[in-house]
């Protein structure tokens, strides 16, 4: 015998006494986000980007208000994105430093995305989990009311609140956080309702668990993939609406900015010969919502329950 | 020392349909999915309850521990009437009563480690014990179920289908419950693994003295383990019976066409014996036929079994004393030609 008998029996006691390390479907969905290349490189691309606000303003050397009075008038041959200028990116019509204007265009974008997202996440999860648990008439009620609001042009009325309330951040942030959360609760509503009908939601109930232990330990850990899902490819929505409404002339007041009010200063003097204007902020708009839908689709594929 | 656990009296349940496209002011359609059940269950004994899908065995099983509305009585150990209890006086019997799944990965959540699958029940009823308690109780319930006590942080999907149904028993007997009832616990196993689910809960059965209440869908499967047994068709008592009594000497149309379906393992006697089949599909629940609700796929059926539903009694009870429970080995019968 190669192996000594005492040995195999303390191993095989040693294997017995520890507690095995369980797989959880987390650490499946992980492993199976990190395979997909594409959702990879969306996350690659969004950390960047997230660097790029974070840090951006340390690395420029202007601010996003100051104006070049050396390039002012002559901003089609000076104003070009050059290293030496400093101007990274360029300036804008007006001589400001346009690298200065995207790190802050990005913050306020990214920040409404990811704000309209949170208030759709918690206002959606908790409702929708609620109305579907519950049932019944309080459910119908929950949802018409859901129903009568998506009904309700939201463009509309944000147009109207900016209008009457005057641009400000916080308006824009009450307005997207009033219309983001109705979808999400619509979805986690019909995924409780599935889920609430599956055995060990009954074998809880039987045991006698309440209502509200078993919204929190047994429905909503079931509803995080959806929600984690649904909740990145709502961050670009959120940032496509706000950049609409900038778009308009609505959006963020000045000297503060956001992609959507770039893009449409770019596109407005786009004829004079200063492409940079509108490629910068541009292309940081559609890497990053490209990168939010591959993570979401990544995440989808990762968390799908019927491949387990 | 068999002294009564569980005696339930004419159990009914209903549920009331309505239909998507229907107006408020639309009658909704009644569907009896129980209709007037009786039985009585001891101590330490196992009572099998048979039928084919949709006759109400589960929903049977559910109006008993008060997950779904029914009229009728349930007394536990003799005393206290179930059915009338409040939400938090029926707390105390919810541990009492236990209840195993049929479906064994479906019944337990997928986002939760074994451990913390086995010890809900625990923490429901005992919220003082400590973590380290929790762990140890879970540990040896594992144990005593075949279970590695060291799979404890392994999640359901690490599992097979038989060690699945291992965590959901484990899961039901960590409150030390005196009923357990099954539903269909084995039915989603292998024929090889029924078996050893089956030994599994006789031995548990001996060792702390559980009663059972074990639903299947055949009657090959509860033949090991009942010690009476009851045949429903469509929320209707067909036959009950001791399990000896009920296997040799079938007396109704139904229990005999599903005896003679069950496989005999000597082939001589298997290709000899008839086998009665069954005519037709089971009725709609929604309208079941008048009179005896068998009568659509009964060979013996006659003109007065379409007129008068007949009782479930003993033949040698008189009409009219349906609910004569005083002698609990009766072999009942609810058929006009017996
Ligand atoms: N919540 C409910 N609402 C309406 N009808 C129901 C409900 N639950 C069950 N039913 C109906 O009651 C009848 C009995 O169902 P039940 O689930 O008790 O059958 P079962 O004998 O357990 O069948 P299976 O062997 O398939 O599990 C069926 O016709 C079913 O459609
Ligand atoms: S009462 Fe009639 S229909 Fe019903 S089982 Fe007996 S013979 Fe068949
Ligand atoms: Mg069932």
């Amino acid at each position: 015998m190669v192996f000594k008998q005492e040995n195999i029996k303390n191993l095989a006691l040693v294997v017995a006494e520890q507690d095995v390390k369980g797989r959880s479907l987390w650490a499946d969905a992980r492993k199976r986000f990190f395979q997909n290349k594409a959702a990879v490189a969306g996350m690659v691309v969004l950390i960047i980007v997230g660097l790029f606000a974070l840090f951006g303003a340390q690395v420029s050397q202007f601010t996003n208000d100051e104006i070049d009075f050396m390039v002012i008038g002559q901003v089609a041959e000076l104003g070009g994105p050059s290293f030496a200028s400093g101007h990274f990116f360029g300036t804008d019509d007006l001589g400001r430093d346009l690298f200065a204007r995207v790190v802050q265009g990005t913050q306020i974008s990214l920040m409404v995305g990811v704000v309209g997202a949170a208030i759709a996440v918690i206002a959606g999860t908790l409702y929708g989990a609620t109305a579907g648990y519950i049932g019944g008439r309080i459910d119908n009620a929950m949802m018409r009311t859901v129903d009568i609001l998506m009904a309700v042009p939201y463009m509309f009325v944000i147009i109207l609140l900016l209008v009457i309330f005057g641009r400000s951040i916080s308006m824009l942030f009450v307005g997207i956080g009033l219309l983001s959360w109705l979808e999400m609760s619509r979805i986690v509503r019909g995924q409780t309702l599935s889920i609430k009908n599956k055995e060990y939601i009954e074998a809880a109930q039987a045991t006698g668990v309440s209502s509200f232990k078993i919204i929190l330990q047994h429905i909503v850990p079931n509803l995080t993939g959806i929600v984690a899902v649904y909740a990145t490819l709502l961050v670009p929505l959120m940032i496509l609406t706000e950049s609409f409404i900038s778009f308009l002339g609505l959006g963020v007041q000045e000297p503060d900015t956001s992609w959507g009010a770039l893009i449409f200063e770019g596109a407005g003097t786009m004829q004079y010969g200063t492409l940079w204007q509108l490629a910068f902020p541009l292309f940081f708009f559609v890497i990053t919502l490209f990168a939010f839908f591959f993570v979401g689709d990544g995440l989808r594929d990762a968390l799908d329950p019927k491949d387990r | 020392m068999s002294t009564s656990l569980l005696k339930v009296e004419d159990l009914r349940v209903s549920f009331s349909l309505k239909s998507q496209g229907d107006m408020p002011w639309t009658k909704s359609r009644v569907l009896q999915a129980v209709g007037g059940v009786s039985f009585e269950l001891k101590q330490g004994e196992t009572l099998g309850i048979v039928g084919e899908s949709g006759c109400g065995k589960s929903t049977l099983a559910r109006a008993l521990i008060r997950m779904v509305k029914a009229t009728g009585r349930v007394v536990w150990m003799g005393d206290e009437e179930l059915l009338g209890l409040s939400k938090s006086q029926m707390m105390k019997y919810r541990s009492e009563i236990q209840m195993v799944f049929q479906d064994p990965l479906a019944s337990l959540n997928p986002r939760k480690t074994v451990g913390q699958i086995i010890a809900e029940p625990l923490r429901t009823h005992n919220p003082k014990l400590s973590k380290d308690e929790v762990v140890a109780q879970v540990k040896a319930m594992m144990q005593k179920v075949s279970l590695l006590p060291n799979q404890i942080n392994r999640y359901p999907h690490e599992f097979s289908g038989g060690q699945c149904q291992r965590i959901g028993i484990a899961r039901a007997l960590i409150v030390k419950p005196k009923l357990i009832i099954c539903d269909e616990p084995v039915s989603a196993l292998d024929v090889s693994i029924q078996a050893q689910v089956i030994n599994l809960l006789m031995e548990l059965q001996q060792e702390m003295g559980l009663s059972l209440v074990f639903i299947a869908h055949d009657l090959s499967v509860v033949k090991h383990i009942s010690n009476r047994v009851m045949v429903l068709y469509l929320g209707k008592v067909m036959e009950v019976a001791d399990r000896d009594d009920l296997y040799d000497n079938p007396r109704h149309p139904y229990t005999q066409a599903l005896i003679s379906a069950v496989p005999i393992p000597d082939p001589k006697i298997e290709r000899a014996k008839d086998v009665i089949l069954l005519e037709g599909d089971l009725p709609s629940p929604l309208a079941p036929p008048s009179g005896c609700v068998f009568r659509t796929r009964c060979a013996k059926a006659q003109a007065i079994c379409g007129e008068i539903a007949p009782e479930l009694k003993a033949p040698e009870e008189k009409e009219g004393t349906v609910l004569a429970l005083e002698k609990e080995s009766t072999h009942r019968v609810a058929c006009h030609f017996e």
